[in-house]
């Protein structure tokens, strides 16, 4: 087993969860908890490869995600916003609705075969470098490498500019930022938007990169909801946020390829040899998952950090503090 | 200080408000009111809790608005739909809370909303601009502190600076008092001072009538939702005149105060250590006590300790060192059931979110602490038609005015849920009873029937504990009061039966901000030497 | 402090102004919003299937022939809307505490699991009888699925962890773990399912008594829709009727109300996560004992956890309205297994629960007409 090149997909399927991650980070920021997550993956998956299918080309695919998940998560917008209805179970509806939505548009996609996937390809010189350049920068899809763009830019987007500066106001004390002019309802349908739109687009990268297909609810996997938990982990640090699905992405491929061969570290491979050993390794994102969250939780809770001030609240305007 | 008033009419207004018109589910708050601020000039608006003063200012400052009436500033109407508006036309508005990103910087704080800078932050430029508008109107804070390290008068400092920044020329400021010590006060009053000097006018709006003398040329006063007095020079009116025209009638100062037969010590609190929620300490070996039939009043500044005390002595707060004894029974670091079993009573500062449960009816608020023992609790399951039998008693007895006990209290008033509150607490014949800020926000009505049943606790042998940050309140209840700061007390002075002198508020000013009873009465006596 | 939003629309010379409802409104008012939620969610699910290429009225007019048509299928409803009734009542103690549970897929699992052990293992022998078989069951489901609700109740209680994501990624577990067994060891045949429970060890059905009364040939609805019915009289009366659901209540609508009434919460969040997954896994009993007959991940994992989460919040949380509503979404999966595109029902589900959480707003504001002043 070369774990270069398991921790090089590691990478790839870690983007999924980066683009997840990320777009929850921004809604959860601007004070909105959005469960939906797994539902709007589910749709971006779902659109990007059947729009593939039917035009030929993976960029519309993945512009047509982004959109569609994008425009499902301002439901959610609009009942927790707008309505100040309870964030947590309206974010479930958004899951139901999501995968129910999918499954009906996505009726019989997982025949269609396969389509144009987006490019693959190494960047020049870094590839040089000695086993980073062989993980990070050979033969990843183009997905991959606006994932490594993301992360800093978001990190610089959040604590260094002005409407990073408003964002964070809004998810921390939204009556001072509405009393200052910065409008609390827009900015907050725009994140939560813009965190659907990374939702769907990391439905996208699964469905035309990473696992390419349409396997109604078992495209994501729950990896909606590992992306929720990971926000936790990250204490919504993009940065943070960035280890975290990278370091679960490496977990789920050596899950997958430590079943494949006949030997391992020298011994008979147990897991090849007795097939049903698998289920506990099938476990294990799962439980690293809650493992990840007790670590998260118990150092927010020594640290006294916690989630945005805001998050889970409607705002209504005439209501003072949180 | 005197400020110089031409004759008045020379001068021309600034701020025009006619006939404004604000009403809330239920409340008319603002009913055609008429203001007029003039340039230069700091204008006292007063009326008390719930005449509609912040609500008035509210609508000036773009928050609310207005069913009717209009807005002229310099003789032109203005329709404001957002405080951004209201700022653009010069007005901005320091609010009772503080509208302060708690973990933001001061800078990041004072430069959300604006335009300039466009996109990218670059803090260290905009901290020194920030730095030097503080010299110039002797505001100082460090632009780099984040929201939440800075002392509560230092936060005002803030707030003042986000509106000066914004180049406001009217400051409007809701009860700006109410957080700061006596000593702080004539600070923010130099500040005031120096602004109008500089052409800036400002509305200042209390429930306080020596303040509002002391500091306003002019003043304006509101009785529920209608003004009483519309901009008379603050020299030309009395005390007593200003106070009829908030309240409508003469005010009482003195409460039926029977003398105080004190017993044994019920309450005692022994050298006891807490922190806050942030994890930094919050008290630093206190120690107080209370007997039996008197009523002890905690003053203090806002957050100098005097809601950790209250969580602390009721059980909601761990102890880290020392302890609390009830009836020499030590209750800290116990769970808050213990304290109650041991006939505590609680009347905690947050109405909603602590001491009830707002979507469950009246009935079950009142059986909160009542639940585990018989009547309510029969045969293992609870009696729920004895509990409505209770509820309905205490509505009668406590004079809640609700039309019945299945209501949700959160469609109670604030006064109506003090009176459940304190119905359920009372009801379990407390052997003592903590009170913290139990007349915040209410009319005065309410407030009087507040203090009327603690004072009634007191004469049927409770020991009461009452913290509180209203001075005058303290006063005219406690037998004795202990002065907190920074989570110590200061010193401990007896209240006599008859009015407070002036040297005893004094020296209580002086204990709150930080000078021990001792040092006082040692500098004292060198004085006279 | 309750002040009027802001949302005023003019239209013409009239005025729509939202503002808080300051009374209780009267009885019907909540049953008629929420029947008309349920109105408006159907229309909206049918324009989505026509625009999928399906014909909302036969599909409608297909789902309520093929569910209540007959006694038969009427029969075939109550089976579906048995382990939904046990799910929904585990959700809705949790959430009556603000307790995510939505793991309650999980413990269901759990509970079947639990309870096949006693067959498999086995801990009892084939023979010995029924009266003593599905009580030893029926105490196996209960706490393996209590076990499945302690892990995120501890973790939650300790360590403040996300119930909503631990719950989560156990129903995962829970999956894998059955997976194991029925692969690995109890496997019959080498397909992932254990062999066939004996006789005893399955929940009465009424077709056993169809000897004796012929008009029972054929109808399978099973013991457990029993145990479904007195466990919500049961929950209602430990919610509204004990201290233990008044202590729930409390804390579900102010914790720190409840902890100023001296209630440890701390030991509540467990007791209640237990509670609520001892309630699933009892549904899992009784569907691996009274439907599937043997322990079968594919049958079992059907997703009743997810249904059970709207069908709480469509019940207000209220134990013996879940009976209802579960028989109406018993009707909907049942009748939607033939409808095609496949995933409809989840959809309609998805949208129901969307339409009912937006609803609510109407029981919380008022929406006032005037003419306007200006």
């Amino acid at each position: 087993m070369d774990f270069t090149i398991i921790l090089q997909a590691g990478i790839a399927s870690g983007t999924v969860l980066l683009f997840a991650t990320i777009g929850e980070l921004f809604s959860e920021r601007a004070g909105v908890l959005n469960l939906g997550v797994e539902g709007m993956m589910l749709i971006g998956a779902m659109s990007a490869f059947s729009t593939t299918i039917a035009t030929g080309n993976p960029w519309l695919g993945v512009l047509v995600a982004m959109l569609f998940a994008g425009l499902i998560s301002q439901i959610h917008a609009f009942i927790v916003i707008t309505l100040q209805a309870d964030q947590v179970v309206s974010g479930l509806s958004l899951t139901f609705l999501g995968a129910g939505i999918s499954l009906v548009l996505g009726e019989g996609l997982s025949k269609a075969g396969t389509v144009a996937l987006l490019p693959n390809f190494s960047i020049p010189l870094l590839t040089l470098i000695p086993i980073l350049g062989k993980i990070f920068f050979t033969n990843q899809s183009v997905l991959v490498y606006i994932g490594y763009l993301l992360v800093p830019l978001s990190w610089y987007y959040i604590n260094r500019t002005r409407p990073g500066l408003h964002l964070r106001a809004v998810g921390e004390y939204p009556s001072a930022a509405d009393a200052l002019g910065i409008s609390v309802f827009r900015m907050r349908y725009f994140y939560v938007f813009v965190g659907g739109m990374l939702a769907g687009l990391a439905g996208a990268t699964i469905s035309l990169a990473v696992s390419p297909g349409w396997f109604s609810e078992l495209t994501t996997g729950g990896q909606g909801w590992i992306a929720i938990g990971l926000v936790i982990f990250a204490q919504w640090d993009p940065i943070r946020a960035a280890v975290g699905a990278y370091a679960f992405g490496a977990l789920r491929r050596l899950i997958l390829d430590i079943q494949g061969p006949l030997v391992l570290l020298g011994f008979d491979n147990p897991f090849y040899y007795n097939p049903y050993l698998g289920f506990f390794l099938q476990m294990l994102p799962y439980l690293f998952t809650v493992t990840v969250l007790v670590i998260g939780s118990r150092e927010a809770m020594r640290k006294r950090i916690g989630a945005p001030a805001a998050l889970g609240n409607p705002y209504i305007r005439g209501e003072r503090g949180k | 200080m005197t400020n110089q008033a031409p004759s008045t009419s020379e001068i021309p207004l600034i701020v025009e408000m006619r006939g404004i018109v604000k009403r809330f589910p239920g409340v008319l708050a603002n009913d055609h009111v008429n203001f007029e601020l003039k340039r230069g000039e700091i204008h006292g608006l007063l009326g008390e809790n719930g005449a509609g003063k912040s609500t008035l200012m509210n609508v000036l400052a773009g928050l609310y608005r207005q069913e009717a009436g209009t807005i002229l500033v310099n003789g032109e109407p203005k329709v404001f739909s957002s405080p951004r508006d209201a700022i653009n036309a010069g007005i901005g508005m320091v609010h009772q809370h503080f509208m302060l990103v708690p973990s933001q910087t001061v800078t990041e704080n004072i430069l959300l909303g604006l335009d300039d800078p466009r996109f990218f932050l670059r803090l260290p430029d905009y901290d020194n601009k920030i730095a030097e508008l503080g010299e110039k109107f002797g505001l100082k804070v460090d632009p780099r502190a984040k929201i939440w390290q800075l002392s509560v008068g230092e936060q005002q400092r803030v707030e003042i600076l986000k509106m000066l920044y914004r180049g406001v020329n009217v400051l409007i400021m809701d009860e700006p008092t109410a957080v700061l010590a006596p000593q702080e006060i004539e600070g923010l009053f130099e500040t005031l001072r120096a602004m109008i000097a500089q052409g800036k006018s400002v509305i200042f709006i209390s429930h306080k009538l020596q303040e509002v003398s002391a500091i306003a040329d002019r003043v304006s006063v509101l009785r529920r939702g209608v003004a009483t007095a519309s901009g008379v020079a603050s020299k030309g009116v009395s005390r007593q005149e200003l106070a009829r025209l908030m309240v409508g009638r003469d005010i009482v100062f003195a409460l039926d105060k029977k003398p105080c037969q004190p017993g044994d010590v019920v309450l005692d609190v022994r050298d006891i250590h807490a922190e806050n929620d942030k994890g930094l300490p919050a008290l630093r070996g206190l120690s107080l006590n209370v007997r039996a039939g008197e009523i002890v009043g905690v003053a203090g500044v806002a957050g100098n300790g005097q809601s950790e005390l209250s969580q602390v002595i009721s059980g909601m707060r761990e102890c880290k060192k020392g302890q609390v004894l009830l009836g020499g029974d030590t209750v800290s670091n116990h769970t808050t059931l213990y304290g109650i079993q041991h006939g505590m009573a609680y009347v905690p500062e947050d109405r909603t979110h602590v001491g009830s449960a707002p979507n469950l009816s009246i009935t079950d608020n009142v059986i909160m602490k009542k639940y585990r023992k018989p009547p309510i609790l029969k045969n293992g399951l609870l009696d729920m038609k004895a509990a409505a039998k209770l509820a309905n008693e205490l509505k009668v007895a406590y004079d809640i005015i609700v039309p019945n006990v299945s209501t949700p209290v959160r469609l109670l008033s604030g006064g109506n849920l003090q009176r459940v509150i304190l119905a359920r607490e009372i009801s379990g014949l407390p052997a003592f009873m903590v009170a913290v800020q139990p007349t915040r926000g209410l009319d005065v009505g309410a407030i009087e029937g507040v203090h009327r049943l603690l004072l009634a606790q007191r004469e049927a042998g409770a020991a009461v504990l009452l913290v509180s940050e209203e001075l005058e309140e303290l006063l005219s209840l406690s037998d004795r009061v202990y002065v907190i700061y920074e989570g110590k007390i200061m010193g401990e002075v007896n209240i006599g039966g008859e009015t407070p002198d002036e040297s005893l508020v004094e020296t209580i000013g002086q204990m709150m901000t930080g000078t021990p009873l001792d040092q006082i009465q040692k500098e004292g006596v060198a004085a006279h030497d | 402090m309750t002040e009027s939003t802001t949302a005023n629309k003019k239209r013409g010379s009239f005025r729509i102004r939202v503002e808080p409802r300051l009374n209780v409104p009267p009885a019907w008012y909540p049953a008629a919003v929420t029947f008309g939620a349920l109105i408006v969610a159907l229309i909206l699910g049918g324009v989505l299937i026509s625009f999928a290429g399906g014909d909302p009225i036969k599909s409608y007019l297909h789902i309520a022939n093929a569910s209540f048509g007959d006694i038969g299928v009427l029969s075939d409803t109550i089976v579906k809307a048995t382990p939904i009734i046990l799910v929904a009542l585990a959700c809705s103690v949790a959430f009556r505490m603000k307790l995510w549970n939505i793991g309650a897929e999980g413990q269901f699992i759990m509970g079947a699991f639990g309870a096949s052990t006693i067959v498999l293992t086995p801990v009892l022998s084939a023979e010995t009888p029924r009266w003593i078989f599905i009580p030893v069951m029926m105490i196996a489901g209960m706490a393996a699925g209590a076990l499945w609700g302690f892990i995120p109740g501890y973790l939650k209680a300790k360590f403040n962890v996300n119930e909503i994501i631990s719950t989560l990624m156990l129903n995962y577990v829970a999956v894998a773990w059955v997976n194991f067994w029925i692969f690995g060891v109890w496997t019959e045949g080498g397909f992932q399912m254990s062999p066939k429970f004996p006789d005893t060890a399955s929940l009465p059905r009424l077709l056993d008594y169809a000897k004796t009364f012929p008009i029972l040939r054929g109808l399978t609805t099973h013991l457990g829709l029993v145990i479904g019915v007195v466990a919500a009289i049961i929950l209602w009366f430990i919610i509204f009727r004990s201290r233990w659901g008044y202590e729930i209540r409390l804390i579900g609508d102010n914790p720190q109300a409840a902890k100023y009434a001296g209630i440890n919460i701390t030991k509540n969040v467990i007791w209640v996560m237990m509670l609520s997954g001892a309630l699933a896994g009892l549904g899992g009993m009784s569907e691996v004992t009274g439907v599937v007959h043997r322990l079968q991940t594919a049958p079992i994992a059907a997703g009743y956890g997810f249904t059970g989460i709207i069908v709480a919040w469509l019940a207000k949380l209220n134990p013996l309205v879940i009976i209802v509503a579960s028989i109406l979404f018993g009707a909907l999966i049942l009748a939607g297994r033939e409808i095609q595109p496949s995933g409809v029902p989840k959809m309609i589900q998805g949208i129901i629960l969307v339409c009912l959480i937006a609803s609510d707003f109407m029981l919380r504001y008022r929406i006032v007409i005037e003419r306007g002043e200006e």
